[in-house]
């Protein structure tokens, strides 16, 4: 039951530490490497406050070991934005909308839009809600968050044209 | 909510998988997606001393369709079942189901071998693999087997998987082109098991039912193949009598839980209704 040496990218950066294997990768990313952007909601996989991007996929992180995420490409709300600071259309999308109140829930919910919008650049209101579903929002703020994501798909689109 | 200590291992197939099984012995624990082990070890339900992550197991992946037979290996993602065009037109059932499971997430690391083979009454895919009349390959120490869906399941949590087994794959034979499909399930809210689910598979010929497959989610210890209410829709023209007649012999084998999802005599009216609205929309579908 020793610690195991994990080693992963993180928000682009090479990361290694010492960890023992029943360490969730919250607690890992939280505790270890300071990233407090995710946060911990329900701490049973429901509220989606803990979404991370794993090697190109939205996963709860407080239902992975660390040990699991050995070797993996993990991208959290930290790693977002630009290296000059400015924001990712996402989180500007949030801030012009009002989609946050509290802002508890904001990490997870943007960290899965912007898999969301990988998935399908242009999601219609339904399928933002079905792809937003496992994220919870106890302000329950979901008209804005809705209105955000849908804004943001459609800033990304123009950006992407733009550069084309 | 911290689980117990264990050693991680992540074996890179399956042989090596069966073998590290049968050495570290029983507390030791395959892993697939952890979508139902890893709360059950944060509750301290499960303490493996083990844990065998099956993350590198290339064998155990990916989705064949070939000649009718359709081979899907236990690892393959709920998210990787919805992906798949090739299943979404085989075996459009898959695809429903699997995305009335969980949540994005969830199903992004959960895998259809873990919801199989967990043998958890609330999971989806066994009465889909009931209906479909899949086979589960297993393999263990002596080598390999298989065993039908509709024998699989023994209990809660309780399943025909031998210890020092690992299901590998999942073998169903697509079923017939224009066949008719639904997966209904009713749901308090997104992420929940079913309150009652049915899963219903039909063909037709000339507007006569001529074959028929129904099976119950999370209304009883484990998966419930229905083989009466099929009987009572062969030959029918899936007229307002014959899908009455299916939904009441679901209804007569459905032994739900009294819980949060409503009192037993609720449970048991809606399987009925499940199984009413599967027949109703797999009947729209086939042709």
């Amino acid at each position: 039951m020793s610690k195991m040496h994990v080693k992963m990218t993180v928000n682009g950066s090479q990361v290694e530490g010492l960890a023992e294997p029943r360490t969730l990768l919250i607690h890992f990313l939280r505790e270890q490497l300071g990233l407090t952007g995710p946060h911990i909601g329900c701490d049973t996989s429901h509220c989606g406050a803990c979404t991370v991007d794993l090697d190109g996929k939205s996963v709860k992180s407080c239902t992975l070991f660390v040990a699991q995420a050995n070797g993996a490409e993990v991208t959290t709300i930290e790693g977002l934005a630009a290296a000059d600071g400015s924001l990712h259309p996402l989180q500007e999308a949030f801030r012009e909308h009002h989609g946050l109140q509290c802002g508890f829930c904001t990490p997870g919910m943007i960290t899965r839009a912007y898999r969301l919008l990988q998935e399908n650049p242009t999601p219609s209101d339904e399928e933002i809600r079905f792809g937003m579903s496992g994220n919870l929002c106890r302000c329950t703020g979901y008209q804005n968050i809705v209105k955000a994501i849908r804004a943001a798909a459609a800033e990304m689109a123009a950006g992407k044209e733009a550069a084309e | 909510m911290i689980p117990g200590a264990f050693d991680y291992h992540r074996p890179r197939t399956l042989d090596e998988a069966i073998s590290l099984l049968a050495s570290l012995g029983e507390e030791s624990r395959v892993v697939a997606g952890g979508h139902s082990l890893i709360p059950m070890m944060k509750l301290r339900m499960a303490v493996p001393e083990h844990l065998i992550d099956l993350r590198e197991v290339a064998e155990l992946r990916g989705i064949a369709v070939e000649g009718g037979q359709i081979t899907i290996g236990a690892m393959t993602t709920q998210q990787e079942v919805i992906g798949s065009e090739e299943l979404a037109s085989a075996c459009p059932i898959l695809r429903e189901a699997a995305l009335q499971i969980a949540d994005p997430q969830i199903r992004s690391l959960g895998t259809l071998g873990g919801n199989v083979a967990n043998g958890d009454p609330g999971n989806d895919m066994p009465a889909v693999m009931q209906a479909l009349d899949a086979a589960f390959v297993l393999r263990g120490p002596e080598g390999e087997r298989e065993v039908v869906a509709r024998a699989f399941y023994e209990g809660p949590f309780t399943t025909a998987l031998g210890e020092g087994e690992v299901l590998a794959a999942i073998r169903i034979a697509a079923p017939a082109a224009g066949h008719g499909w639904a997966y209904e399930k009713q749901k308090r809210k997104i992420g929940d098991y079913a309150t009652a689910a049915a899963a219903v598979l039909l063909e037709l010929e000339g507007g006569t039912c001529r074959k028929a497959s129904v099976a119950l989610t999370n209304v009883g210890d484990t998966p419930l193949h229905a083989a009466d209410a099929e009987a009572a829709l062969v030959g029918s023209s899936l007229d307002a009598a014959a899908v009455e007649a299916a939904a009441a012999a679901a209804r007569a084998i459905a032994e739900p839980a009294e819980d949060g999802r409503g009192p037993r005599a609720f449970r048991v009216h809606l399987t009925g209704v499940m199984v009413a609205r599967a027949i109703e929309a797999a009947k729209r579908r086939a042709g």
